[in-house]
């Protein structure tokens, strides 16, 4: 089967920016995304997300190396100074390359 | 004798302290808090369909006039005497101008329970308290950052637009005006075949919600340590002096003792719904934890254990 390389870029942060970062996520040129309601906790803080202005989410957005690039760099100096975000990015193989 | 809603309440936070495993679903929570907003706003409904407006307008006006004055009366108070920067300062402030429905809906229950009589359309103010201060707070913090020097919000992408959309259409306002406009539309009679579900079963809902809030606030109880004596003595304090603010309002507009009480309990509560979200959009330099500990680890339980009883003797004593 053929198969494709792409980006997996899986961002960590506080929900109140789901709105922001999906319409973020479309101007730089990212097809579609799928987000998840998550719980976590670091040195600085417990998120069990058991009520609004706790819960967490995880966004993944499957893309080109550079439409994860310009993403990542605009999260990490638009929001990170003053929301907790975790951000990777992962190799993957997808096999219809279009759709993404 | 201490209302059974309240022991609710004590039991999630009992639940935290033991370290319990307790926990109710996320999806529990949103039903619930969906549940009491629909269920306050049509029990106000249904009274305000009762009313002229000539007796409204001002306690309205009233209630956005509160609301804007709560944030500039806490914001120096917070700087000066608490010692929190601009954009804290602003934000706690923000949350004590808005409101918290459960400690509305707390109060109610235990004047209903004394069979003491309050203006039943209070959850109009409720929906009118909610706003206004988060509106100021955030003018407050814009003011600070002005007075800093620092950059404009911009950078973070925040818009008035968009935080307007988000308040009068966020969740709590829409389901109090929504259910409002339902029991002001169809009156006690247009109301009766949903009232099994939406007036009898509401305090046992509103038990099930303490429970949760419990929880909530046992896990900020261990937080209060790390913002120091200054900030929980602001919690305790400011809900007394902005209680006295409500009442003496709410006898100049000539309302019932019981209504003197809750307009009293209203004024003295915290936001921690509304007023969180809005705040870590439009200022996300404060810091969210520091406010939400000392509205919902200081501010609610006094309310809820000791103010309520204490606002309505302040009532009894104005009438």
């Amino acid at each position: 089967m053929l198969k494709h390389q792409k980006k997996l870029l899986v961002i960590i942060t506080e929900a109140v920016l789901e709105k922001p970062l999906i319409n973020d996520a479309k101007r730089l040129g990212a097809q579609g995304y799928t987000v998840y309601d998550v719980r976590g906790g670091s040195q600085y803080a417990t998120h069990e997300g058991s009520w609004d202005a706790d819960r967490m989410i995880e966004l993944k957005i499957i893309c080109d190396e550079a439409v994860a690039d310009a993403m990542a760099s605009h999260v990490i100096d638009q929001y990170a100074s003053h929301y907790g975000v975790s951000l990777f990015f992962s190799n993957i193989e997808v096999i219809r390359p279009q759709k993404f | 004798m201490i209302d059974v809603v309240v022991l609710f309440f004590l039991l999630g936070l009992l639940a935290r302290l033991v370290k319990s495993d307790l926990a109710l679903p996320g999806v529990l929570y949103e039903t619930l808090s969906i549940y009491l907003l629909l269920a306050i706003g049509l029990k106000g409904g249904v009274e305000l369909s009762k009313q002229s407006l000539d007796a409204i307008v001002p306690q309205m006006l009233f209630c956005l006039a509160l609301g804007l004055l709560i944030p500039l009366l806490l914001y120096p108070v917070l700087r000066r005497l608490v010692g929190l920067n601009g954009f804290d300062a602003a934000s706690v402030a923000a949350h004590y101008g808005s409101v918290s429905v459960v400690t509305f809906a707390v109060a109610s229950a235990y004047l209903t329970h004394r069979n003491i009589q309050f203006e039943a359309h209070a959850a109009l103010w409720v929906a009118l308290l909610e706003a206004p201060g988060i509106v100021a707070g955030i003018a407050l913090a814009r003011w600070a950052e002005k007075k800093q020097g620092g950059a404009t919000g911009a950078k973070t992408g925040f818009s008035w637009s968009a935080l307007a959309h988000d308040v009068f259409l966020g969740k709590s306002v829409f389901l109090l005006v929504g259910g409002l406009t339902i029991g002001t539309l169809m009156g006690e009679a247009g109301t009766a075949p949903i009232a099994p579900l939406f007036t009898l079963l509401f305090k046992g809902v509103l038990a099930l919600f303490l429970l949760e809030l419990g929880l909530v606030a046992g896990g900020r109880l261990g937080e209060l340590k790390r913002y120091g004596i200054k900030l929980i003595a602001f919690a305790l304090l400011a809900p007394m002096g902005l209680a006295v603010l409500g009442a003496l309002g709410a006898k100049a507009l000539g309302l019932s003792t019981g209504g003197i009480a809750i307009m009293a309990a209203l004024a003295a509560s915290a936001s921690y719904i509304a007023a969180p979200t809005a705040m870590r959009i439009a200022v996300p330099q404060a810091n969210a934890a520091l406010s939400i500990t000392a509205a919902l680890g200081v501010t609610f339980p006094f309310n809820v254990l000791l103010g309520i009883p204490l606002y309505l003797k302040l009532a009894q004593y104005l009438s």
